[in-house]
């Protein structure tokens, strides 16, 4: 039996090095995916201190949005244009709507408040688009499909051309976030909120327009998340259980940081595809839909706000 | 003008202290008992009994028990379906494997093995605050769901995975499996809802739901007045697991008769009995009662009640309009008044007692 734990897995592994890194490779891509996830929120809860759980059944929406247009007959371009015009609708009622109202109330409120939210979203999206799941419009995106396969460490490695294109772009979509929060006037801006709601304030920042802006960025971030996850698989309401699993990559990461969200998702990734693909058969198999939260639960019992987060200081 | 509480003196600090000082409330909760016990059994149609008053008093329960954490304690819990399951698991061995003991002895029992496995998930609590516990009992719920499906010792090796309680009898009555009347199982159930909603009313009001309180409002200041941190976070979680497992239970004794599968314990429940909470209203028993009632009509009335006054919509439309109204419900309570329905109750009292004066 300890056997079976401690040491198999482990020659299994060393026996064959190429579905190692086939594993690994894959383990990385849903581990880019989970971190776009957890990027949306981080954005939000930096800027407003609102855990938004809306945020999956929001890549859910920006997926279903685009390719509901697409079916309606307009071009992709077009389409993923409207679409950010309604993601940035979709911002600007939150804020007005959900926000704006409930200001100063504790925590747990405004994060029930994104529960509704996400219910209100479900019943939109399934009243306009139908609650069947759709086929992501991959090919008018130019997005590339296909594999390649490299012979390496004596086997055959499969390279999903798609996996590839969603490495580099949530790569170049973060190094674009950062300089933006680091250079531009709202970036600035976003980060002085950030650091304190009141002096922010008293430095003349909008905080309502902040969080309009915080929740377009959340919207950008869910469009292309969408647009990777339905090429992946399809786009349907089942995603947002998928969703889900960026939370133990936000609690892995820290509420606060966006490289914990990065490296969280892929320590997640790579744990629980390694888990299911060594570990599972022991016990039957499945496990990659908990394992997420007992890595993250480890981790959490050394570091309770998470690896990146911010120290947890309490006053009375 | 009919609810003043001019002329009732109290004369002891007992009566002074009782959960319904006034004679209007104790009352007008007789009135309720009434109904329930006697009014509704005698004229309520099978449907009605069966589909919205059963439903209804077991989501009061597993409200109950998300309550006692989250409203009481001021821990979010986002694993009350899976605490459920286990009641719900535990009942059904436990009754296939004893089966001369009374039912509502395992009913009551199965609670305990909840509360075991509650207090379990909940020993991380003491490091992890907020929302990331929030997430961390979600291990529970994932972990938990994928136990009720892989192993099959616990629904008897049966093929479809579902559990179907046997034929039980109390005082000569069939009151679980296909034969019993929905009239019995609702009587059954409501006499336990009414018992442990006494119990919990005793708990809450008592030296516990004190400790619970002080922990929800400022642990750190809690710890500082001597209450010890570690017990009291398990107590709740544990209690909380009772109620929820006792209402699992009773969900698949008294409720499903016909052995449904094994995703009733998945995670929208446990959402769904968090929106109940929310609604309800955040540490008030009445609450728990409120929330379960709303959201177990609002789903009712788009699907039976809209076609009967000729708005014909289709049951896959009314589903959707269903999430979009419940989402907005939400919403909307949470604006008007964060403290739910119970405490709008509350300030119709107040109205009520100073009428017709503002105040």
């Amino acid at each position: 039996m300890l056997y079976n734990i401690l040491i198999d897995p482990f020659v299994q592994m060393g026996a064959s090095p190429d579905l190692f890194v086939q594993t690994l490779w894959e383990g990385l891509v849903s581990g880019v995916l989970y971190a776009l996830i957890a990027l949306g929120f981080v954005l939000i809860f930096k800027a407003s201190g609102v855990f938004n759980f809306a945020q999956g059944i929001m890549v859910v929406f920006a997926g279903l949005t685009l390719v509901g247009l697409h079916e309606k007959g307009v071009p992709a371009w077009i389409a993923v244009l409207l679409t950010l015009g309604v993601m940035y609708v979709l911002a600007i009622a939150v804020e007005r709507v959900v926000l704006r109202p409930l200001v100063n109330q504790p925590d747990i409120i405004l994060f029930m408040a994104t529960f509704g939210l996400t219910y209100v979203l479900i019943g939109i999206g399934e009243f306009i688009f139908g609650g069947e799941p759709k086929q992501m419009i991959t090919e008018q995106l130019f997005l590339p499909t296909g594999s390649i396969d490299v012979n390496m460490l004596g086997g055959r490695v499969t390279f999903q051309k798609l996996d590839i294109a969603a490495a580099v772009i949530a790569s170049a979509m973060i190094i674009g976030l950062s300089l933006f929060f680091q250079y531009t006037r709202i970036g600035r801006a976003l980060r002085a909120v950030a650091d304190s709601h009141k002096a922010a304030l008293s430095v003349g920042i909008s905080l309502n327009q902040i969080w309009a802006i915080v929740w377009f960025a959340a919207g950008i971030v869910a469009l292309i998340t969408g647009i990777m996850w339905g090429a992946r698989s399809e786009v349907s309401f089942g995603l947002d259980i998928i969703a889900l699993k960026a939370l133990p990559v936000l609690i892995l990461g820290g509420f606060t940081s966006v490289p914990g969200a990065i490296i969280g998702g892929l320590i997640i990734g790579v744990g629980e595809k390694m888990a299911e693909f060594y570990w599972g058969p022991l016990v039957g198999g499945g496990i990659e839909n908990w394992i997420a939260y007992v890595i993250a639960l480890g981790f959490l019992m050394y570091r309770p706000q998470g690896l990146f987060g911010d120290k947890i200081i309490e006053r009375i | 003008m009919f609810y003043r509480e001019a002329g009732q003196f109290k004369k002891t600090y007992a009566a002074d202290m009782a959960v319904f000082p006034i004679l209007q409330d104790r009352i007008g909760l007789g009135i309720i008992l009434f109904i329930a016990a006697v009014v509704i059994p005698l004229t309520g149609s099978t449907f009605f009994i069966s589909s919205v008053m059963i439903p209804f008093l077991v989501f009061s329960l597993a409200a109950m028990g998300l309550n006692i954490v989250t409203g009481y304690t001021g821990l979010i819990s986002l694993g009350s379906a899976a605490f459920m399951g286990v009641g719900a698991f535990a009942c059904f061995k436990l009754t296939t494997s004893f089966p001369n003991v009374n039912i509502l002895v395992w009913i009551l029992a199965s609670g305990f093995f909840s509360a075991v496995i509650g207090a379990l998930f909940a020993i991380p609590s003491l490091r992890i605050k907020g929302f990331y516990l929030a997430v961390a009992t979600l291990a529970a719920q994932f972990f938990l769901e994928w136990c009720f499906v892989r192993i099959p010792w616990l629904y008897n090796y049966s093929a479809s995975g579902a559990i179907q309680v046997p034929q039980r009898t109390l005082f000569g009555h069939i009151i679980t499996g296909a034969n019993a009347t929905p009239t019995t199982r609702y009587l059954v159930l409501l006499a336990i809802v009414v018992f442990m909603t006494w119990i919990a009313s005793n708990i809450l009001h008592g030296r516990v739901g004190r400790t619970f309180m002080a922990v929800r409002d400022m642990d750190i200041a809690a710890e500082l007045m001597g209450i010890r941190l570690l017990p009291a976070k398990l107590t709740a979680f544990a209690l909380s697991s009772f109620y929820c497992g006792v209402a699992g239970a009773v969900m698949v004794t008294l409720w499903y008769t016909g052995g449904e599968a094994s995703d009733l314990f998945n995670i929208r429940q446990s959402f769904y009995i968090l929106f109940m909470v929310i609604i309800g209203g955040l540490g008030s028993l009445l609450g728990c009662f409120l929330g379960s009632a709303l959201l177990n009509i609002v789903p009712l009335v788009l699907k039976y009640g809209l076609p009967s006054i000729g708005i014909a919509i289709a049951s896959e439309t009314a589903e959707h309009i269903n999430h979009l109204l419940v989402g907005a419900l939400i919403i909307f309570i949470l604006i008007v008044e964060p403290h739910g329905m119970a405490r709008l109750w509350q300030i119709t009292k107040q109205k009520l007692r100073t009428w017709p004066f503002p105040y």
